[in-house]
């Protein structure tokens, strides 16, 4: 997925204009917002199993290469193969490579963020390879040619309505309107792409180092068929979501579909551990595991390590007021909300993603709801304080900013501005003490008023007030 | 207790009432109150812009500006916030300015933290009768914990009926300059919260940070509300129906 991220405000103006999308927008506050607070007040000790989580987490990253060559070890043993892709386009390569050592013609696809990372889909067919996804919102998604608009509930941008006009249209069947019926149509449809794929192509949400495991929280099933029937299973992931342990992966799952959909658990949790043995009836002949750098490991030992803690929940999107505003798609990338405009700089680099660190209130919604305590606003203000050591911030901004401190530094000068400005827009103000438009900060006057100041500053009425 | 006052740069340059109202309630709570006349800004605009060169400075000149007092108040949840969370991140090392600034950031309060948690104000000079909404500005509620104090001075206030609003902890949208960068989002943001003070039954919304009122106050008229007023908490606490006189 090309990264267009350079336009987010432009993008972000339609969304708000897009009545659709805003109708579509208004189901996050009682879907996440309302359900992850239950299912969190819950949780016996929530502050404590986000406790330990950070630490499982933050234990890692300190050791990440460790765990990495341990789980290595591990799922070797188990008869998985390890692969290292230092990018996306690594990636990429080596899922075809397996492909056509397989003979593969038909992959079926469980929900990965890693492969939208990647591309992954539009690589496969490329090559030649059809690409089948399975994830009903992922499938949504692919009929309708858009991409996710956030990273657990892709589809969040669409409205029912819009699923049933695209089936009917798509399948040439008649127009559906009960959800029930549009899953058991998609089902339909897709049960047969299942038995007859050669290749299942899955992400991972944990991988557990100590029995080489990948760890999959599911909702529909169909990434346990995606794992299982193809006789290939390929599994994408980043290199940062190694755990060491089962115990530690559960403590894990405990917090990530609470945070995620507010469910106590998911409604499949599998646990992947290498091939189908000779006595058994079901599994893949082949289990390769690939793990993905592209920029992860650059972040070690950076202000923005803590990134790598992510368990993709996608709290802090569902929390973030710019995002509950304006959708995913604005964000011009595969991770949109908080955690997008921390991951696209990083990924696609700070120059071609300008706004997304700016994006923000600073507000610290998201930080609250991290269940893995990643101090989003610290990471997003880290990456302003990059773009402008880098000089890449807009002239304009940047000379408005010196004077502003020029002047802070200097009492007696910055008094005189100052009474001058309070003066002059106290008289703008006229009766009704507001201002409708205002030079340069037509961002505030085209959708506010600007209040009025009183005419005079506090720090000349407190003096004049001492010195009678 | 010598206690400055930092008024900000805000309530300095766009309604000093807000600073006479601090002085006023610092002055009831029995505190000597110094306000240093050289004070102008924190530096958070710098901060939150990446120049962390710029915050840096500031914050020295804050340090020296307020360094014989005992305790430093601030009626403003994100500048307070500025001093106390971000300042000691600013400064990690061990000279003396690093010092200095770590030093004032540990003794630096928002305005209801510090009158109810420290002064303990006994009695409020204000008087106000009428129906509020308190909005929960981020830093504020976030970085220092200001969620109850607000509220625990305004049930003092015998008149006043608090109706609080749905979604009182969500952002209004202000966010510095992500207001006029990113305007018609934050308008967007604004006119949420417009729409659940209206819903509230209030007909006063109450906050403690200016930024949050002037970008709230402006989306409230340019919707046609006139009527809605829109006060500081140091306001509702020490003015007359929420006047404090200026001089």
């Amino acid at each position: 997925m090309r990264v267009a991220a350079l336009n987010f405000k432009r993008k972000a103006q339609q969304s708000l204009r897009n009545a659709r999308l805003q109708s579509a927008l208004g189901k996050i506050q009682v879907r996440f917002v309302q359900a992850r607070a239950e299912a969190i007040a819950g949780l016996d000790d929530f502050a404590a199993v986000k406790r330990r989580a950070t630490e499982i987490r933050e234990n890692v990253l300190a050791n990440l290469d460790a765990w990495l060559e341990r789980f290595e070890q591990e799922a070797t043993r188990r008869g998985a193969v390890v692969h290292w892709a230092e990018t996306a386009a690594d990636a990429n390569r080596i899922v075809i490579e397996i492909a056509r050592a397989a003979h593969v013609k038909k992959v079926v696809k469980s929900k990965s963020m890693v492969s939208e990372e990647c591309a992954l889909n539009d690589a496969l067919e490329a090559a030649g390879v059809q690409v089948v996804e399975t994830d009903l919102g992922e499938y949504i998604l692919q009929l309708a040619h858009e991409a996710p608009s956030h990273i657990v509930a892709p589809v969040l941008h669409k409205t029912k309505d819009e699923v049933s006009d695209l089936f009917a249209q798509k399948h040439a069947l008649p127009r559906k309107t009960g959800i029930a019926e549009l899953c058991r149509e998609a089902r339909d449809i897709l049960r047969p792409h299942f038995v007859s794929a050669d290749m299942g192509i899955s992400g991972g949400n944990f991988l557990i180092a100590e029995t080489g495991s990948v760890l999959l929280v599911t909702n529909e099933g169909n990434g346990r068929m995606a794992t299982t029937l193809p006789r290939v299973h390929v599994a994408i992931t980043g290199i940062e979501k190694v755990v060491p342990t089962l115990e530690d992966a559960t403590t894990l799952v405990r917090i990530l579909p609470r945070s995620a959909t507010g469910q106590d658990i998911t409604n499949y949790v599998s646990v992947l551990t290498g091939v189908k043995n000779s006595d058994e009836s079901d599994g893949p002949e082949q289990f390769h595991i690939i793990l993905l750098d592209n920029g992860r490991s650059a972040l070690l030992g950076t202000p923005l390590q803590s990134m790598l803690r992510c368990i993709r929940c996608g709290a802090c999107m569902n929390h973030c007021p710019v995002y509950q505003n304006v959708g995913g798609h604005a964000y011009g990338w595969v991770y949109p909300g908080p955690m997008g405009s921390v991951l696209t700089p990083l990924f696609a680099g700070l120059a071609d993603t300008l706004p997304l660190p700016n994006a923000s209130t600073l507000c610290g919604a998201c930080a609250e709801v991290c269940p893995v305590s990643i101090p989003l606003p610290d990471l997003l203000r880290e990456l302003r304080h990059r773009q402008s050591e880098q000089d890449l911030r807009p002239r304009l901004e940047r000379l408005s900013l010196r004077l502003w401190v020029w002047l802070a530094l200097r009492p007696r000068w910055y008094a005189r501005a100052t009474s001058l400005a309070s003066r002059v827009l106290h008289g703008l103000g006229g009766a009704k003490r507001r201002l409708r438009w205002l030079p340069g900060a037509g961002g505030w006057t085209d959708g506010r008023d600007f209040p009025a100041p009183a005419g005079s500053t506090f720090r000349a009425l407190y003096r004049a007030r001492k010195i009678p | 207790m010598r206690t400055g006052l930092f008024v900000t740069c805000l309530v300095d340059l766009m309604r000093p009432a807000i600073g006479f109202a601090a002085l006023k309630l610092l002055e009831q709570a029995g505190c000597e109150v110094a306000v240093p006349a050289t004070q102008t800004c924190c530096g958070q605009p710098g901060y939150n812009a990446g120049d962390n060169a710029a915050a840096r400075e500031l914050a020295i000149k804050l340090a020296l500006e307020f360094a014989d007092c005992d305790y430093v108040v601030v009626p403003s949840g994100s500048c307070a916030g500025m001093i106390r969370v971000h300042y000691p991140r600013l400064f990690p090392d061990d000279s003396e300015p690093a010092r200095r600034v770590r030093a004032l950031a540990a003794r630096t309060y928002e305005l209801t933290d510090f009158l109810v948690n420290i002064a303990k104000i006994q009695t409020l000079p204000g008087y106000y009768r009428g129906r509020l909404s308190y909005h929960d500005s981020c830093s504020g509620l976030r970085e220092l914990g200001v969620k109850q104090q607000p509220r625990a001075l305004l049930a003092r206030l015998p008149d006043v009926e608090l109706k609080e609003m749905e979604q009182c902890e969500t952002c209004c949208g202000f966010g510095g300059t992500f207001a006029v960068k990113f305007g018609a989002v934050s308008t967007q943001m604004a006119d949420n919260k417009c729409r659940r003070i209206h819903a509230s039954g209030a007909n006063a919304v109450v906050a403690g940070d200016l930024g949050c009122l002037l970008n709230i106050e402006g989306r409230l008229r340019r919707i046609g509300d006139a009527a809605t007023r829109v006060l500081h908490i140091a306001e509702v606490l020490a003015g007359e129906q929420g006047k404090v006189p200026c001089e």
